[in-house]
């Protein structure tokens, strides 16, 4: 068939390829009450003006809570430390050699190896979350309205319970005398009558265990959306069950999956209450070095260049997981929003 | 030869359903909202397990088959397409995931890409596509991989009443083109007529007649089907030896029917308006209530000198280029091969 010959011009969308620059949809456009209510703004001046107005409160905020304690922070990591915990305002760059390992007995690399493991941590934990949500986000979307509400309410509660307290209760759950330690002990792993911590066991429940809502919930908000027709049509193009998930549900879910793992990730590699109980001294992270530096060593200057290092550590793993992330995410975004 | 028969009860979607599609044929399955229609094509699909019953294709059980591993290709309502791929990655998915060769994967991509008038939109995603297009891809996408049976989903529902017309003679054309199996689900008599060598009408889970177009439309076999295909007429009826009475008259039929009471259908266009003395065999007189003029016919509403109900009104589509006026005297022949005995169900 020759569907093209005797049809009516069909719509065409902007000629420069990409997505249309700018797409009005009815829930972004200001209901006229709205316009009335605090003027249209049509000249330059009135942008400047109410423009600014809006933007005010969130730029302070920015501004008193984050741009300004960050500056502090990079003007005390040129600073020195006093011989009782002061600080000297003489400018060196002692505390970043200190932190690449030049000390004081020459080159040790036990900073960077807390660095290091510390990202392992994060990714690692990430990774364990992601892979525990999906099947349990998936479980919990596919249930009946009602049911789904209680399952969501579940995973919220420990929400509501300080995550020490909660730390403290893994400590009570893995000690010797219970099930978990026993059985452990039982199978060789563990020496008869030892609790099941510290160890990278107890670190990895404790991280996963804290931070597995804060994956499940942004993933479930993308997977209760999720168009089924999509995965039935990859059922119906011979896909297999991987590219099932590859192809139709994980690109409907990326934008749920890049929250969560911005929320996990970032906030997994500077923990330090749950690494400090459950992980022992063979699993000092970047945090307990950090919260070490302000509270027992009274090393401020050192600390702040350590803050500095994991930002910066935390923004290479965020940058590495856009270049993973698909280039044509903007497409698939505008895509998601058409009709 | 491509048998696909189906029989399953418990769930109420379909209550047992018989069906054989030929090979090569474009059949429609027909029906309201909620008949069943699309549950039973899910089947065919693989989408959905039946309760019960089986599903054949070329004389292989393929109930229990995974969709996957079908030879069978969907049209989805809303197309589904990839939103995250391109034109042409949406049309090549099913060539990739049976691991096809790159250079076959474009030939044939590129083949049906041309057939389908989608030469130039290969770089384009879904949302940068029209209406049209997009079910051009969706076609595509589904052809390029040579199933036995193409499933349509309603594909129309989503374009205007013009594109609609359109679509409908050109996938009439392809199919006839491609000789493949075609089975399309549909509310829409119209669409369903221009496009079907055969259709099935369905009702409540059950299938209520199966025909070609023609047949099912002129020799409907019950109320349902007679008035779900375009509008008819419909007369309560006594059989009175070989003749039938009804409250407008009595009337002779080619086909006698198997009941002592029940119902007669005629087809509003069947109805032939002239003069003859009242009376003869199959004439009755009637008064115009009303008449609506259409281009292309016009349609009388009339009133029966003798009737079931002072309300009662027959529909007449004609030609007649007469204009009628609400309150002429006119006579109505019900020719006897177009008078139709319905059956109870």
């Amino acid at each position: 068939m020759t569907p093209g010959q005797n049809q009516p011009p069909e719509k065409q969308t902007p000629a420069h390829g990409g997505p249309p620059l700018m797409k009005p949809s009815p829930g972004e456009e200001p209901g006229p009450g709205l316009v009335t209510w605090y003027g249209g703004i049509h000249r330059q001046r009135d942008l400047r003006l109410k423009g600014s107005a809006l933007l005010g409160p969130g730029l302070a905020w920015l501004l008193i809570f984050l741009a300004i304690p960050c500056s502090g922070l990079v003007i005390l990591s040129f600073a020195r430390r006093g011989d009782f915990g002061d600080i000297h305002w003489i400018w060196n760059l002692d505390n970043y050699k200190r932190l690449l390992g030049y000390g004081l007995f020459g080159w040790t690399p036990d900073h960077l190896i807390i660095l290091g493991r510390s990202l392992l941590v994060g990714l690692v934990s990430t990774l364990i979350c992601i892979l525990l949500a999906y099947p349990l986000t998936f479980y919990i979307a596919t249930r009946p309205p009602k049911t789904r509400n209680w399952l969501l309410l579940l995973l919220v509660v420990p929400f509501w319970t300080n995550v020490v307290v909660r730390t403290y209760g893994w400590l009570l759950v893995l000690s010797p005398q219970l099930p978990p330690a026993r059985i452990a002990a039982f199978f060789g792993f563990i020496e008869t009558g030892a609790p099941l911590f510290p160890g990278s066991f107890a670190t990895y429940l404790g991280l996963v265990s804290t931070f597995l809502p804060f994956m499940a919930l942004p993933l479930y908000s993308s997977l209760e959306r999720l168009d089924w027709e999509l995965l039935e049509a990859a059922r119906d193009l011979y896909a297999s069950r991987w590219q099932v998930f590859t192809q139709a549900i994980l690109p409907q879910t990326r934008p749920g999956l890049t929250v969560g793992v911005i929320v996990t990730f970032i906030p997994a590699m500077a923990m330090f209450v749950v690494t400090d109980l459950l992980g022992g001294a063979r699993y000092m992270l970047i945090g307990n070095l950090i919260q070490n530096q302000f509270s027992t060593s009274r090393d401020w200057p050192f600390g702040a260049a350590l803050c500095l290092a994991l930002m910066a550590l935390t923004m290479i793993g965020l940058m590495l997981y856009r270049r993973w992330g698909d280039p044509r995410d903007k497409n698939e975004k505008s895509g998601g929003a058409a009709p | 030869m491509a048998q696909v028969q189906k029989n399953f009860g418990s769930h109420k979607a379909l209550k047992g359903v018989d069906l054989e599609v030929r090979e090569g044929e474009f059949f429609t399955l027909l029906g309201p909202s909620g008949c069943g229609k699309t549950t039973l094509l899910r089947i065919i699909a693989g989408l959905e397990l039946p309760d019960s019953g089986h599903v054949f294709l070329g004389g292989r059980d393929i109930t229990r088959l995974p969709a996957a591993k079908r030879q069978v290709n969907t049209v989805f309502q809303s197309y589904a397409l990839f939103p995250h791929l391109n034109t042409f990655e949406n049309v090549a998915f099913g060539l990739k995931a049976r691991q096809t060769e790159n250079s076959e994967v474009r030939r044939r991509v590129g083949e049906k890409l041309e057939m389908m008038s989608l030469g130039g939109l290969e770089r384009r995603y879904p949302h940068q596509l029209s209406g049209g297009q997009k079910q051009r891809v969706a076609l595509a996408r589904a052809l390029v991989n040579e199933p036995d049976i193409l499933l349509l989903d309603e594909p129309m529902s989503a374009l205007d009443a013009h594109l609609r017309a359109q679509v409908q003679e050109e996938l009439r054309r392809l199919q006839r083109e491609l000789k493949q199996t075609f089975i399309l689900v549909t509310h829409d008599q119209d669409e369903a007529m221009v496009v079907s060598d055969r259709l099935a009408v369905m009702r409540d889970g059950l299938v209520e007649q199966v025909g070609e177009p023609r047949e099912v439309y002129s020799k409907p076999r019950n109320q349902f089907v007679a008035e779900f295909l375009g509008a008819a007429n419909i007369i309560a009826a006594r059989r009175d030896g070989g003749r039938v009475m009804t409250s407008l008259g009595s009337f002779d039929l080619s086909a006698a029917p198997q009941w002592d009471e029940g119902r007669l259908a005629i087809r509003p266009e069947r109805i032939l308006l002239g003069q003859a003395p009242a009376g003869d065999p199959n004439w009755i007189q009637a008064k115009v209530s009303e008449a609506i003029y259409r281009g292309q016919s016009l349609d009388v509403w009339l009133a029966p000198a003798q009737g079931p109900a002072d309300d009662y009104r027959l529909r007449v589509r004609t030609q007649s280029k007469e204009p009628l006026r609400p309150g002429d005297q006119v006579s109505l022949f019900f020719p006897p091969e177009d008078l139709v005995a319905l059956d109870h169900a």
